[in-house]
């Protein structure tokens, strides 16, 4: 078992990634550095925070066109299991791997806080340690997480159950003040119609050890890690 | 044969439908400010590129390809563009010709800068 973490010049979160497989989860992992133009040998996939190539253009928009991606796209397309978060779901919606798009916060501010997010659909292979409606805590950091679709898309993923988390209140209420970017639907992470692509905006990598605040992450962490990995505590 | 150089102006604008935060906060501003008159603002993205083309229609069909692949996000905006032959390239350049639809001849000024 070893994991691969895609590194983009302005990629930030990487290192994080890889303390929690490593230190944290106890199995493999690499970076992967964006000019690679293959993936084997790996089993899982992760695209990590940051802003890649400067976010330039918008986000993920130049990233998605790295070297490395097509090969990325080949092994999702194979059923490989990949999780992009905040950037990385940003890039895998920019390569048309995930549906829809983020946008500008309708705040037009920056947010780095945690978040309660709900667990609407347990059932994909990122998910099997969670209960339906559970409520788990993570941060996020980003200015663009505004999830957008249109309603036809919507209600194809809805009907699907690709909508995988949602922000909520501590006591899993949907409301706009427990939505820190406006996203519709309240959606803050997604799966692709296959099941094996997953993005969300939080960031499970940093709610990986108590110290940190919280081991929530951990959750959808252990499933990439193809539980093998031993609980944390 | 050599091809000519176009200058190209993209717009790149958030879809109808999708909401422009930046826009609504500058319409309230201009309302502040007493222009009552104000119904929508949309805040948008301008690009000019310069291109060699064989041919004016190669030059669009390029265009059209590059606000395709990487320009804009066809998911959520919406685009259009100008072309019109490079300041540069002739010593005495025509009048620019907007091809755009329903888009006057720019005048020349830059892009940037204030």
């Amino acid at each position: 078992m070893k994991i691969g973490v895609l590194v983009f010049p302005g990629s930030w979160s990487h290192d994080d990634f890889l303390w929690v497989f490593r230190e944290v989860l106890r199995v493999a992992a690499e970076p992967v550095w964006h000019k690679e133009t293959s993936v084997s040998g790996f089993d899982a996939l992760v695209l990590p925070g940051g802003f890649a190539h400067g976010d330039y253009l918008r986000a993920g928009a130049i990233a998605r066109f790295s070297p490395v991606m097509p090969a990325v796209r080949r092994f999702a397309e194979g059923g490989g299991p990949v999780l992009g978060s905040c950037n990385g779901f940003q890039i895998l919606c920019e390569a048309g791997l995930l549906p829809g798009a983020l946008l500008r916060n309708d705040s037009l501010q920056y947010r780095c806080q945690w978040v309660q997010l709900r667990v609407d659909n347990p059932d994909t292979p990122f998910t099997p340690g969670a209960g339906r409606g559970q409520v788990l805590a993570m941060p996020i950091s980003h200015g663009e997480g505004r999830y957008f679709a249109d309603p036809a898309t919507l209600r194809r993923m809805n009907d699907r159950g690709q909508i995988v988390l949602r922000y909520c209140t501590p006591d899993g209420r949907l409301t706009n003040a427990a939505n820190p970017n406006g996203s519709l639907g309240h959606i803050a992470g997604i799966v692709s119609e296959g099941g094996n692509v997953f993005g969300l905006m939080p960031h499970p990598e940093r709610a990986g050890e108590p110290a940190v605040g919280g081991t929530d992450g951990l959750l959808l962490l252990r499933a990439l890690a193809g539980g093998l990995a031993a609980p944390a505590r | 044969m050599v091809g000519s150089v176009f200058e190209a102006r993209v717009y790149v604008t958030l879809k109808q439908g999708v909401l422009d935060p930046q826009g609504d906060t500058v319409r309230s501003a201009l309302e502040a400010l007493g222009f009552a008159g104000v119904g929508d603002v949309r805040i948008g993205k301008f690009m000019v590129l310069t291109l060699n083309g064989a041919s004016r229609a190669e030059a669009e069909a390029q265009v059209h390809a590059m606000c395709r692949q990487l320009l804009a996000n066809p998911v959520i905006e919406d685009y259009r563009f100008d072309l019109a032959d490079a300041p540069a390239s002739s010593p005495s350049p025509p009048p620019g010709e907007g091809t755009g639809e329903g888009v006057r001849p720019a005048p020349k000024m830059r892009a940037g800068g204030t």
